[in-house]
């Protein structure tokens, strides 16, 4: 097992972490301020991608394709807001997952009617299409973007909740959000804003992805799973805390499914290690929340003065 | 009063229509898996019997068909309520579908106990070719292992001495590297079980990029194999470290991938491109309805309408005698899209499997080519242990 192999898995895993940051900021914040359980986070994530993918078959023109997805998952995000979020605050987390659940449903059969059952082709832009030299080893260039437009959004994010007035609203709503309405601010507003953040995001994590994964109907289920296990590690309503918490999920899991099943051959017969092996890679970050949740309920990073 | 009046009416109504409509039509129940990340192969399924039944005029054997189609959702369980629907609700006669493995495992039983005739026309699960074969269950796509041996043995004439396998951890993924390993002679490197519908197998290409194979063998089914490909394709190698695979790339998939597949070899048991009367028809017809080539799962459930077809001619078209449909199926002369056909005493085709590479056709596309025969009239490994004779 050499130390390029090591770094090249370091890597997959800190490309897989910001790709898991990106959706669960959004997903935190929302939860968080609004106390709004969004399942349909994955169906924003799904959208953005499509958008992208449609975009770019079009265009040829990666950055019109971005834009075209990050600007219409917003503007989605922003009209799931004020046409079912905003009357559901009130209610119990259960009615949010009813609702958000039968959005799911509702994007899944969207897409499909649009783009078919099959997967829609959408290709990594030209230049970004070969490998690079990083620290002595190969590694694709197309995920390399992935991980500095993770870290340029997260450094953005940081930006924004740390040194602008919105962002302090942000954090104040993430602290009390009954007192930031008290004080006059509009809130509904800031809500729908804060979706339309979150949505973005998404839609980054999904035109991002495209090129690498294939884009279908349902294919923000399982990263959704991924990602509310990565805001429950971090902290609900903690950006910081979904940064971190992504970082490590992504690494653990990436590290599990490389180096687990090598290390049980150690220990186990050739048969018994290959069919332990998978299995407990897929279980490795549950029973890491699991273990946080024992000892850290509130989170690895918890916002304060919940 | 007069409320029991109306409901009697209604109750005698509803019970004569019913009855006349048992006489006219044959039922035939379609459950497949048609939403979800797999959803594009049980739709292809669908469509291709829908389109057999069009080119019959409507009517297999002469009977008025009537087709309905369940998705099971790529659920066991689901599967299960949805064939117990088909067969005690709308009382259909004959089965047609079922796409994956796990859903087939788990309806086998069900069906055939009920007493109904099951055609399946793609999952093949290995337990059901040898002890747990059934005289209700035919099934004109193979089994499991079989599409695994073409491979296998493909490796072995290609001159490849170790290999890399990669498969979705359950049973259709365990029985692909069983199957390959049957037949190939070399040596194995490693089989990797991944999850299923896993997105990212960043981690599992740098570890069989680090394991230096001469070729690596894969079977990823549905949105799976979109993933896999497009990310061996863009570590650099695709050139490289040749790909062979089965149900990877193929009709469902190849429209997302593109040119990104050029260079992938695949088993198969059909490939648009066979030079036959019938699959002319039937490829010409299937791009002109569906805007879409047809992939090998569509071919399969076309076989299984023709199939149905002879069977119902032989008994006349009627369908309540199901020793004599049974027999007839058994017995079915159709032609098969995919070449010669005819089955096992375990009720599985002897068939071929060819070599089928992604490649640029005439028009400059992406598209199947078939590069020959791997195994000819190949039966499957288990059918001795079938107690049918």
């Amino acid at each position: 097992m050499s130390l390029s192999l090591f770094l090249i898995q370091m890597l997959n895993g800190l490309q897989l972490g910001v790709l898991l940051f990106m959706l669960s900021a959004g997903l935190t914040l929302v939860f968080g301020i609004m106390n709004f359980v969004n399942l349909a986070h994955g169906s924003l994530y799904m959208m953005g991608a499509y958008f992208a993918a449609a975009a770019y078959a079009r265009s040829d023109s990666f950055i019109i394709a971005a834009l075209v997805g990050i600007i219409g998952s917003a503007a989605l995000g922003f009209a799931i807001e004020r046409i079912v979020a905003a009357r559901l605050y009130a209610r119990d987390h259960l009615d949010h997952v009813l609702a958000t659940f039968g959005l799911i449903l509702f994007f899944n059969e969207l897409a499909r009617t649009i783009w078919g059952a099959s997967p829609y082709y959408m290709n990594v832009p030209q230049a970004l299409s070969g490998t690079i030299n990083l620290l002595g080893i190969s590694y694709s260039a197309y995920r390399f973007a992935i991980i500095v437009v993770g870290l340029l959004v997260a450094l953005g994010c940081y930006v924004l909740i740390n040194k602008t007035r919105v962002g302090m609203l942000i954090r104040a709503g993430s602290s009390n959000p009954t007192i930031v309405a008290a004080l006059g601010v509009n809130i509904k507003l800031l809500n729908a804003a804060i979706f339309a953040l979150g949505a973005a995001l998404a839609g980054v994590a999904g035109l991002m992805s495209g090129p690498i994964l294939s884009v279908q109907p349902g294919m923000g289920e399982p990263i959704l799973i991924t990602a509310m296990i990565v805001i429950v590690i971090g902290g609900i309503g903690s950006v910081r805390g979904a940064f971190y918490s992504a970082l490590i999920v992504g690494v653990i899991d990436t590290a599990g499914r490389a180096f687990l099943p090598m290390i049980l051959r150690e220990f186990l017969d050739r048969s018994t290690a290959q069919a332990a092996g998978p299995a407990l890679a897929s279980m490795l970050i549950c029973i890491f929340m699991a273990a946080v949740l024992a000892l850290k309920p509130q989170g690895l990073f918890p916002v304060k003065n919940q | 009063m007069k409320l029991k009046l109306n409901n009697m009416v209604a109750v005698l109504g509803l019970a004569a229509c019913s009855l006349t409509a048992q006489a006219q039509s044959v039922k035939i129940g379609f459950l497949g898996t048609l939403s979800g990340p797999a959803g594009a192969l049980g739709q292809d399924q669908y469509d291709a019997f829908m389109l057999g039944v069009e080119h019959m005029g409507g009517k297999l054997g002469g009977a008025t068909v009537q087709v309905i189609k369940e998705d099971d959702q790529l659920k066991p369980d689901l599967g299960v309520q949805m064939a117990q629907k088909l067969i005690e609700k709308d009382k259909v006669n004959i089965i047609t579908g079922v796409t994956f493995s796990n859903v087939m495992m788990a309806v086998h039983k069900p069906i055939t106990d009920a007493g109904v005739l099951l055609v399946g026309s793609n999952a093949g699960p290995t337990p059901l070719t040898g002890k747990g074969c059934s005289p209700m269950f035919f099934s004109t796509s193979w089994n499991n292992d079989s599409l695994h041996e073409s491979m296998g043995q493909y490796a072995n004439d290609a001159g490849y001495k170790k290999v890399y396998l990669l498969a979705p951890n359950y049973q259709a993924g365990k029985d692909a590297i069983s199957g390959f390993k049957r037949f190939f002679k070399g040596q194995v490197l490693d089989e990797v079980y991944t999850q299923v519908n896993q997105p990212d197998y960043s981690a599992e290409i740098a570890q069989l990029q680090a394991a230096k194979p001469d070729a690596i063998y894969v079977f990823y089914p549905g949105g799976m194999g979109v993933n896999f490909v497009k990310q061996y394709q863009q570590a650099g190698l695709l050139g490289k470290v040749p790909l062979l695979s089965t149900s990877t790339v193929d009709g469902t998939t190849l429209p997302a991938l593109k040119d990104i597949a050029l260079g992938v070899v695949t088993g198969s048991p059909y490939s648009p491109d066979i030079d036959n009367p019938q699959n002319k028809k039937f490829v010409e017809d299937f791009k002109k309805k569906y805007n879409r080539s047809p992939s090998l799962y569509a071919a399969q459930s076309y076989d299984a309408a023709m199939l149905i077809n002879a069977a119902l001619v032989k008994t006349g078209g009627k369908a309540d005698n199901k020793d004599a449909l049974r027999a007839a199926l058994k017995s079915a002369e159709f032609k098969s899209v995919a070449g010669p056909f005819k089955f096992n005493t375990n009720q599985f085709p002897i068939r071929n499997f060819y070599r089928v590479d992604v490649a640029k056709d005439a028009s400059g596309q992406a598209a199947f080519v078939n590069k020959g025969v791997v195994l000819k009239d190949h039966a499957d490994a288990y059918y001795k242990e079938c107690a049918m004779k």
